[in-house]
C-alpha cells in the first residue's frame, strides 16, 4: 500500500514542489532544477569525466543495424526521449545533457569495442544501452576494467550482479513466478509445456520456471528449444497438441516470433479458447507489431509494463513518446524500462552532488522514483529494481489488458536459492 | 632458398614499408584504445593472407574461414578462461573453480577436454593443430572426390553454420551465444592493461610478417607455381602426374593454421570470444577483406583487412544509422572499378611509376608483368 500512497502524494504535490522547494535535494530529484554554479565542475567531477560547466555527456549504446535493430530502437528512442526531458526541466545539477550515440551492430565484440571508446575516448559519464545477455557480458568486462556505469534495460536471467551495472529490467524471477502462480491459482492450470529459443535467457528461464511449477505440485509435459531465428514450428505444435498440456510456456525470441504465432494459429490452436492457454515472457507490444495482433489473441504475457497501463505517469509517458516519436508508435516493456536509465541515473548524480561513478554507485541502492510510467520503483542493494509483476492478455489491436498484476513490488533476485 | 630471394626488390621495399608502418608508425602516432583496435583488424589479416594463398593463387574459395578462426581463438579463450577462474575467483558460484556459463547450466564439474586446456603450451599446439585436423579432414573429404568450385564454397559455409550451431546448442560447454567471455590473465599476466596491449600488439604485428613470409616462401616456391596452375588448368597437372588433392588439401590446411593464429591473437587482444566469428557472416566478411585488398597480394590483404575494418569503425561512429549502405558502397565500388582490389591499383598506376623514377626496378616490373595471371583466367 505504501506505494500507492507515494504515487498519489507525488502527483499531489508535485506542482508545488516545482514551484518553490527546488533546492531541498531530496525533492529537486523530481524534476527541479539545480543551478550548475552552485556544484563547480572540480569538484562534482574528480575522476576526468566528460563533463563542463554547463554539459556533461552520456553514450546510447544499442543495435540500430542488424537483426536486433528492430528491438533496440524502441530503447534508444525512450532513452533519448528521457535525457530531452531532463534537459528540459533543467539538466543534471544543472548541466544539459549530451549524448554520444554508438551503433553496436548486432554484433557483440562491436559492444565492446564501442563501449570501449565511450569510457576511454569519449569519457562519458554513464552509458544507457545493450540489450541482448550476450551484448552485456561482452561490454561487462569493459565496464569493470574502466570503471563505467551501465544502466541495461532488458528483462535477463539473472545470475549476475555488477557493481558497474544497473538493472532496470526485470530479472527471471521477477518476472516468472507471480505469472505462474497466477496461471496455476486462476486457471486452475497443472501440465505446462515449455519451450524457447535456444540460449542463455530462455533456457535459465525455464529452468527457474520448471522448479516452481515442481513445487506447486504441477507437471512439465515438455522442454523444448530452438536456434535463433528458426522458423518450422510445426513439430513442437504437433507434440503440444498430443501432450495436451494446459499452459505453453513460450519464451521464443526475435523474429522466430512471427512463424511460430502464425503457424499455431495454422495449426487450429485458438489461444482465445484457453485450451491450451498460451503464457509468454517474451512478446511485448514491439513484437506484436512483427507478428500482427490477430495471430497473437488471446495469449497472455507477464511483463512489468504494459503500454495499456491505467495511472497518470504512464498516460503522460506514453502521450509525450507519440509527441516526440510518432502516433503509429508501440511501447514494449522494454522500452520503459530504458526510459528510467537517464532518470534514475540523473537521481543518483544529484543525490551524490557528483558524477564520479563510485559515488553515483553508491548513492544509487535506496532511490526511489515515483514518475516511472510502470509506477513506484526502488533500486534495491543488489542493483536490480523492485517492480510489480504484470499479467497481460493479448487484444487484436495489438495491445494488452491487464488482467492481473501483483500487489506489493517484487524483491529481485538474481542468485535465487533453490532454483539453480 | 635463399631469403634475399624471397621477395624481389620492390617486395622487399613493400614489406619493408608495411613493417615500418606497422611496428613504428602506428604505435608512435596512435593513441593505446585505436591502436588495440589496429591490433583487432590485424588479426583479421591472418586470414586475408591465408586466403590469398588458397583463393587468390589455389583457386579454392572458402567462405568457412571464420570456423578456424574461431576455433583458434575458443582454444586460446579456453585457456585464459580457465585462469580467470579460480576456486577464489568464483567463490559466489554452486560449484566453484569452474567456468561461471558452466555453473549457470548445472555443470557440476569440468568436462574432461576442458582440462588439457590448463596448460599454456597444450592450448598453443591446439591453437594450430586442432584447426589444421579439421582441415585435413574437410580437404581429404571433399578434394579426393574432386569437389571444388562452387561447391566447396557452399560445403565451408555449411560447415560453418553447423559449428555455430553446435557452439550455441552446447552452452553448457561452449558458453552458448555469449560466448566466453571476462578473460583477464595469461599466466599471471593481466592482458588488459595498456601496456600489455602494447606489447600484444607487437606479437600479433611480428606473427603476422612473420606468417607473410611463410606465405611468400610458399608463393615463390615450386609448390606456389602448381598451385596457380592448378587453380587455371586443374586437369592439365593432374595428367601431368600431380596428386592435385594433397596439394589442395596442404593450402587448405596452411590456410586454416594462419586463420587460427589469427582468432589466438584476437582472443587475447578483445579479451573475447564468441560464436559471431564463427558463423557464415563473418567468414564471408573474411573473403570480402582479401577481395578489396586483392586476392593475389599478401600485402594487399594485409592492407585489405585493415582498411575495410577501420572503415567500418570510421564509418559506424560518424554516421550510425547510415554506415552500412557506407560500407556496401565500398564494396560495390571496389569491386566494380578494381575487380584486382587496392593490390591491382598498385600493379596497374603506382609501380609503373616507381619503375620509372627508379630505373633500376624496371626490370623487375617487366618480370613481375610477364609472370602475371590473365583477367581472363581469374574471372573463372
Amino acid at each position: 500500500m505504501t506505494d500507492e500512497n507515494s504515487e498519489n502524494k507525488m502527483n499531489i504535490t508535485r506542482r508545488h514542489m516545482l514551484a518553490g522547494m527546488a533546492s531541498i535535494p531530496a525533492l529537486a530529484m523530481m524534476g527541479g532544477a539545480l543551478k550548475a554554479s552552485d556544484y563547480p565542475t572540480a569538484a562534482v567531477n574528480t575522476s576526468g569525466l566528460a563533463v563542463t560547466d554547463d554539459t556533461v555527456t552520456v553514450g546510447i549504446l544499442h543495435s540500430i543495424t542488424g537483426t536486433m535493430a528492430i528491438s533496440e530502437t524502441g530503447s534508444v528512442q525512450a532513452e533519448k526521449l528521457a535525457i530531452e526531458q531532463i534537459n528540459a526541466s533543467g539538466g543534471v545539477l544543472g548541466r544539459q545533457i549530451e549524448y554520444i550515440q554508438e551503433d553496436g551492430g548486432s554484433d557483440w565484440p562491436t559492444f565492446a569495442e564501442k563501449a570501449k571508446k565511450l569510457l576511454v575516448q569519449d569519457k562519458v559519464a554513464s552509458v544507457m544501452g545493450c540489450w541482448t545477455s550476450a551484448s552485456r557480458k561482452a561490454v561487462l568486462p569493459v565496464f569493470e576494467q574502466y570503471n563505467g556505469m551501465l544502466y541495461y534495460p532488458t528483462f535477463y536471467e539473472g545470475l549476475e550482479q555488477s557493481p558497474n551495472v544497473i538493472y532496470t529490467g526485470q530479472e527471471a524471477t521477477q518476472q516468472i513466478i507471480a505469472g505462474i502462480d497466477w496461471v496455476s491459482e486462476t486457471k486452475d492450470a497443472k501440465s505446462f509445456f515449455l519451450l524457447g529459443s535456444d540460449y542463455i535467457w530462455p533456457r535459465t528461464s525455464n529452468k527457474i520456471a520448471r522448479k516452481h511449477i515442481e513445487k506447486l505440485g504441477h507437471k512439465v509435459v515438455g522442454e523444448e528449444y530452438y536456434p535463433l531465428g528458426h522458423t518450422q514450428f510445426n513439430s513442437v505444435i504437433n507434440k503440444i497438441k498430443l501432450r495436451k498440456p494446459d499452459v505453453i510456456y513460450a519464451i521464443v525470441v526475435g523474429g522466430s516470433n512471427v512463424a511460430f504465432y502464425k503457424q499455431l494459429k495454422a495449426a487450429g490452436i485458438d489461444m482465445t479458447k484457453e485450451s491450451p492457454l498460451l503464457l509468454t515472457i517474451s512478446v511485448t507490444e514491439d513484437e506484436i507489431l512483427g507478428i500482427g495482433g490477430e495471430n497473437i489473441d488471446g495469449a497472455y504475457a507477464c511483463m512489468k509494463y504494459f503500454q495499456s497501463l491505467d495511472n497518470p505517469n504512464n498516460m503522460e509517458f506514453v502521450k509525450a513518446f507519440k509527441e516526440r516519436w510518432g502516433d503509429e508508435i508501440v511501447i514494449g516493456d522494454v522500452t520503459q524500462a530504458a526510459y528510467l536509465g537517464p532518470w534514475l541515473w540523473k537521481m543518483a548524480v544529484e543525490k551524490a552532488g557528483s558524477f564520479d561513478v563510485d559515488k553515483v554507485r553508491e548513492a544509487s541502492p535506496g532511490l526511489e522514483f515515483n514518475k516511472a510510467p510502470e509506477g513506484y520503483v526502488r533500486i534495491h542493494e543488489n542493483h536490480h529494481l523492485w517492480s510489480k509483476t504484470r499479467v497481460g492478455l493479448a487484444k487484436p489491436d495489438g495491445q494488452y489488458e491487464l488482467v492481473y498484476e501483483t500487489a506489493d513490488l517484487v524483491e529481485p533476485d538474481p542468485f535465487p536459492e533453490g532454483y539453480q | 632458398m635463399n631469403i634475399t630471394r624471397l621477395f624481389d626488390r620492390s617486395e622487399w621495399l613493400g614489406f619493408a614499408a608495411i613493417a615500418a608502418i606497422l611496428l613504428i608508425l602506428f604505435p608512435s602516432v596512435i593513441d593505446i584504445f585505436r591502436l588495440n583496435l589496429v591490433g583487432k583488424y590485424l588479426t583479421y589479416a591472418f586470414v586475408a593472407v591465408g586466403l590469398v594463398l588458397c583463393w587468390g593463387h589455389g583457386g579454392i574459395l572458402s567462405l568457412g574461414q571464420g570456423i578456424f578462426f574461431g576455433l583458434g581463438g575458443y582454444c586460446m579463450a579456453m585457456f585464459l578462461k580457465l585462469e580467470a577462474s579460480t576456486p577464489e575467483n568464483t567463490s559466489i558460484q554452486s560449484t566453484p573453480g569452474i567456468p561461471d556459463f558452466m555453473d549457470w547450466n548445472q555443470l557440476t564439474e569440468l568436462p574432461w577436454w576442458w582440462e588439457p586446456f590448463n596448460s599454456l603450451a597444450f592450448t598453443i599446439v591446439a591453437i594450430i593443430v586442432v584447426p589444421s585436423i579439421l582441415a585435413f579432414i574437410i580437404g581429404q573429404a571433399m578434394f579426393q572426390r574432386r569437389v571444388g568450385g562452387v561447391y566447396f564454397a557452399i560445403i565451408t559455409q555449411a560447415i560453418a553454420a553447423i559449428l555455430t550451431i553446435l557452439i550455441v546448442g552446447q552452452q553448457g560447454y561452449t558458453g552458448g551465444i555469449n560466448g566466453i567471455t571476462d578473460l583477464r590473465t595469461l599466466l599471471g599476466w593481466d592482458i588488459r592493461t595498456d601496456s600489455a596491449k602494447y606489447i600484444l600488439y607487437f606479437v600479433n604485428v611480428i606473427l603476422l610478417l612473420g606468417v607473410v613470409m611463410i606465405a611468400q616462401f610458399v608463393k615463390v616456391s615450386k609448390f606456389g607455381r602448381l598451385l596457380v596452375a592448378m587453380r587455371d588448368k586443374e586437369d592439365r597437372v593432374r595428367f601431368s602426374g600431380y596428386n592435385v588433392s594433397d596439394f589442395k588439401v596442404f593450402i587448405f590446411c596452411l590456410a586454416a593454421a594462419f586463420s587460427a593464429i589469427g582468432g589466438a591473437m584476437f582472443t587475447l587482444q578483445v579479451g573475447f570470444m564468441s560464436p559471431s566469428f564463427v558463423g557464415i557472416v563473418p567468414s564471408i566478411e573474411m573473403v570480402i577483406f582479401a577481395a578489396v585488398g586483392g586476392r593475389l597480394s599478401l600485402f594487399g590483404a594485409v592492407i585489405g583487412a585493415l582498411l575495410v575494418n577501420f572503415a567500418k569503425t570510421t564509418f559506424s561512429e560518424t554516421f550510425p544509422e547510415l554506415w552500412l549502405f557506407a560500407m556496401g558502397g565500398l564494396f560495390i565500388a571496389v569491386v566494380m572499378a578494381f575487380p584486382n582490389g587496392l593490390a591491382g591499383i598498385y600493379s596497374t598506376y603506382v609501380k609503373p611509376l616507381i619503375a620509372r623514377i627508379l630505373p633500376n626496378e624496371q626490370k623487375a616490373a617487366n618480370a613481375a608483368q610477364a609472370t602475371k595471371v590473365p583477367t581472363k583466367a581469374l574471372a573463372e
